[in-house]
């Protein structure tokens, strides 16, 4: 494999020298490495999750008690709103397709870079300039946008929601918009063209078929929110009236239009994580993937289904085709349940290690089964009449989210960790973080499915202690606080890594995919030498050459393969 | 190419297939826009992909059997660093900026951007570098 310095005119072949790197700052501004550019975005997002935790910190605490004054009403909606916006569109949506995917996914194909490396680096710029703009409304007079992530017309017009912070939201959801879209374009080019030798579509790891799919449903949602955006300030501020009834227009086009980007957009944040996972399980089971085919069209069907549900949001709107939303939302859980029984079925029968990526990604099927199941129930129109905008609904939307982007999330930073720093983390500590946010997570959510249940409004400053709401409230405000003090247990785990490092070797768990072929961390085009592509798993391939896949695929089962391979050992 | 060209034509016909379904049964015309687009963006270049997998033969990357020498050569051009993204993206925040901050704002952010046209394109033709 040979990478060529670009120079149009005359090119000429051998290896890129890059002795000449800036270091420091000025690397991180001009660097167009899709490693270097994982980072940033993964690094970032980080920054931006912990800023929307406190957040959420500040919001536990003013429901902790009945007519609480700890944050004034006008500072509550701010508060929501843009933990809200931030933990969607900053934090769950870079972390994965802008950090990992970048990272990861070009060393999982054997690829030298991304397909569109100075594209790839205004994606990162533009992500950074739309995050930063967010948070600059809380430094305008007005304050920061109040309307809620999902900024329902007619509370985000000029009437309602007057003032810089609101539109400084639409101009960061715009600029975050186009970054998503620049980087999807890469991810399906990329795919599609810079694979390996032999590294046929089938044969791509499940990590790289979900971001592919992420990427498709990122070109076919994003547009829409940034047309519907771009509308929105014309409303605002250029005398139409688009979403307002006074001039002829109609509120819920927007949301039309958000639900048909933002109901893609929860599987566009779920799918990469689905892939993590689908990575984990397999390496820490010993096991191929069971059912790799039907892992790859459950996840094209899971992505076409979810397009087609957009007003599942909307059923209490009476606007909406009842029926055919419905039929399509639960027609989704079949998709994820399939995910659900072939992470299981790798899992049955193999040699499971409970090291802390695992763990993670045990805690989110737990977590995330829950979720789902709470979903079937909202897909049903009539639960969801008596529950909409409940805490029913908040409830089952974290545990969605959250088990995705943080456990799952989580598990996949812990596994690649080694890969991304060279170093290795201290698995004591990340198993206290993986107890501490579980027990956490569910001490704060579960309640709060037995406040939707018994009325609790989402999206509401304070409650009346004739509500009797308060004990429910106080048990997961300090559940809130637990998953709080697993993060700081986080980052005294990093700080260990950092100032005493452990070397970690190339491939510290025997992974099965390629970028465990490349040093920890990789060089710069990536690879000094590939191994031979001839199945799903050709570091395992290589690493075990009596138990290989394309020999039991010729010769007999994996199973015997695998019970050939460790009585080897 | 084929299984690349399957993935956007079930895309695009999934989607077509839901319109269909979606328009006869609720009459209502923006989902039915919007999922026609979706359908769109699988088949426009599904067919594209059509189009190219009857006149190239197989890549060494969609033959199970190929070789690691099979994909010797260059791989593509990829450059090294450089710093007019940074710019392009502080041209374009500063640009999208404007709608809030007023139009003074956009005439530095394009300043930056038509920067960023000349010197990519000059970058490109030195060699790419800083």
């Amino acid at each position: 494999m040979t990478i060529i310095d670009e120079e149009i005119g005359a090119p000429h072949s051998g290896q890129a020298h890059h002795d000449e790197e800036p270091k420091g700052v000025l690397l991180w501004l001009t660097s167009t490495d899709h490693k270097i550019i994982g980072k940033n975005y993964m690094y970032t997002s980080l920054v931006f999750f912990i800023i929307a935790g406190a957040l959420a910190m500040l919001i536990r605490t003013q429901l902790f008690a009945p007519n609480n004054h700890f944050v004034s009403q006008q500072t509550y909606n701010e508060l929501f709103t843009i933990h809200g916006s931030m933990m969607l569109y900053l934090f769950a949506g870079p972390f994965a397709f802008g950090g990992f995917a970048n990272y990861i996914l070009p060393l999982q194909i054997g690829a030298p870079d991304m397909a569109f490396p100075r594209l790839n680096a205004l994606s990162y710029w533009l992500y950074l300039t739309g995050g930063i703009s967010m948070l600059l409304g809380f430094l305008t007079a007005s304050g920061a946008a109040a309307f809620g992530w999902v900024s329902y017309a007619p509370l985000s017009s000029a009437t309602n929601s007057p003032g810089a912070g609101p539109d400084l939201w639409i101009v960061s959801i715009m600029l975050v918009g186009f970054s998503g879209i620049f980087t999807a374009v890469n991810l399906v080019t990329t795919t599609f063209y810079l694979r390996a030798p032999g590294l046929t579509m089938f044969r791509m790891p499940i990590f790289v078929w979900n971001m592919l799919v992420t990427g498709l449903l990122i070109l076919i949602a994003f547009p829409v929110l940034t047309a519907a955006l771009i509308m929105l300030y014309a409303d605002r501020h250029l005398g139409t009236h688009i979403y307002s009834v006074a001039g002829g227009g109609m509120p819920v086009l927007w949301q039309n239009l958000f639900w048909f980007f933002g109901h893609p957009e929860v599987y566009i944040l779920a799918l990469p994580f689905f892939g993590m996972v689908s990575e984990i399980i397999p390496v820490f089971s010993k096991k191929p993937v069971f059912g790799y085919k039907g892992l790859v069209f459950a996840t094209l069907a899971i992505a076409g289904l979810s397009t087609g549900v957009w007003a599942h949001h909307m059923f209490t709107t009476g606007t909406v085709l009842l029926p055919f939303f419905s039929a399509l939302s639960l027609l989704i859980a079949v998709p994820t349940g399939i995910k659900i029984f072939t992470w299981i079925g790798t899992m049955w029968g193999g040699q499971v290690e409970f090291k802390s990526p695992m763990l993670f990604v045990i805690g989110f099927i737990v977590v995330f089964t829950m979720g789902g199941i709470t979903g079937v129930l909202l897909a049903s129109p009539p639960i969801d009449f008596a529950t909409h905008d409940t805490y029913f609904v908040v409830a089952h939307f974290h545990q969605v989210l959250f088990g995705t982007t943080v456990f799952a999330g989580f598990g996949g930073f812990f596994y690649w960790y080694p890969k991304l720093t060279g170093r290795m983390f201290r698995e004591g500590l990340a198993k206290l973080q993986f107890w501490l946010i579980f027990i956490g997570f569910n001490v704060t959510f579960l309640p709060q499915y037995l406040l939707g249940l018994q009325g609790m409004p989402r999206r509401i400053a304070e409650y009346l202690p004739a509500d009797h709401f308060t004990t429910l409230n106080r048990i997961s405000s300090v559940g809130a606080y637990i998953t709080g003090f697993a993060f700081i247990v986080w980052m005294a785990n990093m700080w260990i890594s950092w100032r005493k490092p452990i070397p970690a070797s190339a491939n510290p768990w025997d992974g099965h995919t390629l970028e465990w072929a490349a040093d920890s961390p990789p060089s710069h085009h990536n690879f000094e030498k590939l191994p031979p592509i001839r199945s799903q798993r050709p570091v395992w391939d290589m690493n075990h050459p009596e138990a290989a896949d394309h020999k039991a695929s010729h010769n007999g089962t994996r199973a015997g393969n695998i019970e050939k391979s460790e009585k080897s050992r | 190419m084929k299984s690349e060209r399957g993935v956007y034509m079930l895309i695009g016909i999934f989607f077509f297939a839901i319109m269909v379904i979606y328009f006869l049964w609720s009459g209502e015309a923006g989902g039915s826009v919007m999922l026609f687009a979706a359908a769109g963006l699988g088949i426009m270049p599904g067919l594209y992909f059509s189009w190219w997998v009857r006149r190239m033969p197989l890549r060494p990357e969609d033959r199970p059997e190929a070789t690691l020498a099979e994909g010797s050569g260059a791989v593509g051009a990829f450059p090294s660093n450089t710093i007019w993204p940074f710019v392009l993206g502080m041209g374009s925040a500063l640009t999208a900026l404007s709608l809030v901050f007023g139009a003074w704002l956009a005439v530095v952010g394009l300043s930056f951007i038509i920067s960023t046209a000349l010197n990519v394109t000059l970058e490109s033709r030195r060699g790419g570098s800083i």
